[in-house]
C-alpha cells in the first residue's frame, strides 16, 4: 500500500512538477479555453447571419415580387444551405486541415487558424440552433409586430430577437461546453491545447496513466462547472419574465 | 357619464368613407377563400362580420390591413389604393391596428413596453408622450396595477384589455378586432366587450368579427353576414339579426342563438 502510493507521487513529481511540466497543461488548458471561447463567438456571428438570411427566405419568397432583391436572397439562402451541408457532412478534423495546409498555408499561428475553423464549424450547427429558436416563436408575435406598423428588420429586433435570444442562450453556452472538448483535436494541426500538452508530456516521460488521467479531469471539471452555471442561467432566464418555476 | 376612452382630435368628417373594398378577391392556392367581396366602411362606423367558421371573416380582415396579400381587387383606404405596388404598408398599418383572437402580446416586455414600443419606435409620440399616454388608458380600462407586469402574469381577459390598449395607444384611424372574446374563459368575456363598447361609445371606427350576438345588437351599425367567400346578406342589426332574409342567414343564426 505505502509503495504503491510512493510510486504515485514520484510519478506525479516525474510529470507535473519536474521541470515545471504542470505549465504545459496550463498553456494547453488556456489555448483550449481561448478557441473555444473566440470559436464559439465567431461561430454565432456566422450562425445569426445565415439563420436570418434562411428565415428572412422561407417567410417572404412567397409573397416577394421577383425582381432583383428576391433573387440575391434565394441566393444567399441557397449558399448559407450549401455552408450547413458541408459543414456538418464532413469531419471536423478535416475542416481543421483544410484550413491549416490549404487555406492558410502561408501562416503560422496554429491558434488563429484554429478559432476560424472551429468558428465556421461551429456557425454551422449555431445557425440551426437559432433558426429554431426563430421558428419556435409564434406567428402571432411577427403579425402582432407587423400590424402595429413595425417593419419586418424592426419587428425581427425589437419582438423576436429578444425572444430567440433567452430561448436559446442556453444552446449557445451548451455549444461552448462542446467546443472545449471538440477542440482537443486541435493537435492535429500542431496546435498546443490541452490534449496536446497531456500527449507530449507523456511521449516525454514515457508514462501514460498519469499525464492522460489528468487531462481528462481538467476537461470534466470544467464541463461540470460550465454545466451547472448554464443551469442557474437557465433559472434566471426564466424568472426574468414574470415565470415562477 | 364615462370618460372618453379614446381622444376624439382625429382628423376627417364623420360619416366619409374611410374604407372601399371593391372586388376583393383571395386564393390560397386553389382555394377560393374571398370571391367578390365589396363593402365600405364609414368613419365612426361599428361594422360586425358574422358568418359560419371557414367562410373567410379572418381571410377579409387580414386583407385590410395587408397581412394577407389580395389576389385580386383593390381597397381604397383614406382614399388610397393600398392594393398598389410601392405603397408603404407599415404607415397603413400604423392607422388600423389589428386585436387578435390569441391576444399576442409580447411575452418578454412589461406591459408598459407593449403598449409604448410601437409608438416610440416609430416616433410617432414621445417617450414621455407615449408614457403618460399609456397610463391613462390603463387607468380607464382598470389595469394600470399591471403596468409592470409581465403578460404571462395576467389572465386571459386582462391580456386582451391590454391588446386593445395596445392598439388604441397608436390614435389608430380604425380597429380591426377578430374573434376578440373567443379564447376566452367564458367569465372573462364581459369585461373585454365592455371595454369595446366603451370604445365604441367614443367614436372609433371599428371592424369586428365575433360570434357574440348580444354585442352585435348592442354596438353594430351595420351587420355583414358572409358565408363561403361571399357577403350573402348585409344591414342594420335589426335587419340582419330579426328579419334575416336569407336562408343561409337564418340557419346561422338558428344555430349561433341556440
Ligand atoms: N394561410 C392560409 N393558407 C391556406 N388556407 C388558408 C389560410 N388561411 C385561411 N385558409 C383557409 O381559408 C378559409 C377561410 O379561412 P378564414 O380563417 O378566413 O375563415 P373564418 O371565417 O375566419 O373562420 P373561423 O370562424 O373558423 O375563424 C378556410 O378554409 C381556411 O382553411
Ligand atoms: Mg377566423
Amino acid at each position: 500500500m505505502a509503495s504503491w502510493l510512493n510510486d504515485l507521487s514520484a510519478q506525479f513529481k516525474l510529470n507535473f512538477i519536474d521541470k515545471d511540466r504542470w505549465r504545459l497543461l496550463l498553456n494547453g488548458l488556456g489555448n483550449t479555453l481561448l478557441i473555444s471561447l473566440f470559436a464559439v463567438l465567431i461561430g454565432i456571428l456566422i450562425a445569426v447571419v445565415v439563420a436570418l438570411v434562411r428565415t428572412t427566405w422561407s417567410n417572404n419568397a412567397s409573397r416577394m415580387r421577383p425582381g432583383f432583391r428576391k433573387g440575391l436572397l434565394h441566393f444567399f439562402d441557397r449558399l448559407c444551405g450549401l455552408y450547413i451541408t458541408v459543414i456538418r457532412g464532413t469531419p471536423t478534423v478535416i475542416q481543421l486541415m483544410i484550413m491549416y495546409y490549404i487555406v492558410f498555408a502561408s501562416s503560422s499561428d496554429g491558434v488563429m487558424i484554429a478559432i476560424v475553423a472551429f468558428g465556421i464549424n461551429s456557425g454551422a450547427y449555431v445557425a440551426e440552433i437559432i433558426r429554431g429558436g426563430i421558428l419556435s416563436i409564434e406567428k402571432g408575435q411577427m403579425e402582432a409586430g407587423r400590424s402595429l406598423g413595425l417593419n419586418y428588420a424592426q419587428t425581427m429586433l425589437y419582438i423576436i430577437a429578444p425572444q430567440v435570444l433567452k430561448n436559446v442562450l442556453p444552446a449557445l453556452a451548451n455549444e461552448f461546453i462542446v467546443l472545449i472538448k471538440e477542440t482537443s483535436i486541435a493537435g492535429y494541426v500542431a496546435v498546443p491545447d490541452l490534449t496536446y500538452a497531456g500527449n507530449r508530456i507523456r511521449g516525454i516521460t514515457y508514462s501514460a496513466f498519469m499525464p492522460l488521467i489528468a487531462v481528462a479531469l481538467i476537461y470534466l471539471v470544467i464541463v461540470l462547472v460550465l454545466t451547472r452555471l448554464v443551469g442557474i442561467l437557465e433559472r434566471r432566464l426564466r424568472q426574468s419574465d414574470g415565470r415562477t418555476s | 357619464m364615462t370618460a372618453g376612452l379614446h381622444n376624439t382630435n382625429r382628423s376627417g368628417e364623420p360619416g366619409e368613407v374611410l374604407i372601399r373594398v371593391e372586388h376583393l378577391k383571395k386564393h390560397f392556392g386553389s382555394l377560393e377563400v374571398l370571391r367578390d367581396v365589396s363593402q365600405e366602411i364609414r368613419r365612426g362606423q361599428k361594422v360586425v362580420l358574422l358568418g359560419p367558421s371557414g367562410s373567410g371573416k379572418t381571410t377579409f380582415l387580414r386583407c385590410l390591413n395587408l397581412l394577407e396579400e389580395p389576389t385580386g381587387g383593390k381597397i381604397y383606404f383614406e382614399g388610397q389604393d393600398i392594393t398598389a405596388p410601392h405603397v408603404n404598408i407599415d404607415a397603413l398599418r400604423s392607422k388600423m391596428c389589428m386585436v387578435f383572437q390569441q391576444f399576442n402580446l409580447f411575452p418578454h416586455l412589461t406591459i408598459r413596453k407593449n403598449i409604448t414600443l410601437a409608438p416610440v419606435k416609430l416616433k410617432l409620440q414621445s417617450r414621455e408622450e407615449a408614457e403618460a399616454n399609456c397610463e391613462k388608458l390603463l387607468k380607464r380600462v382598470g389595469l394600470y396595477d399591471k403596468i409592470d407586469a409581465y403578460p404571462r402574469q395576467l389572465s386571459g381577459g386582462q391580456q386582451q384589455r391590454i391588446a386593445i390598449v395596445r392598439a388604441m395607444a397608436m390614435n389608430p384611424d380604425v380597429m380591426l378586432f377578430d374573434e376578440p372574446t373567443s379564447a376566452l374563459d367564458p367569465e372573462m368575456v364581459g369585461e373585454v366587450l365592455s371595454v369595446m363598447e366603451q370604445l365604441a361609445l367614443d367614436g372609433m371606427t371599428m371592424v369586428v368579427v365575433t360570434h357574440e350576438i348580444g354585442f352585435a345588437r348592442e354596438v353594430a351599425d351595420h351587420v355583414v353576414f358572409m358565408d363561403g367567400g361571399v357577403i350573402v346578406e348585409q344591414g342594420t342589426a335589426a335587419e340582419v339579426l330579426d328579419r334575416p332574409q336569407m336562408q343561409r342567414t337564418q340557419d346561422f343564426l338558428r344555430k349561433v342563438l341556440k
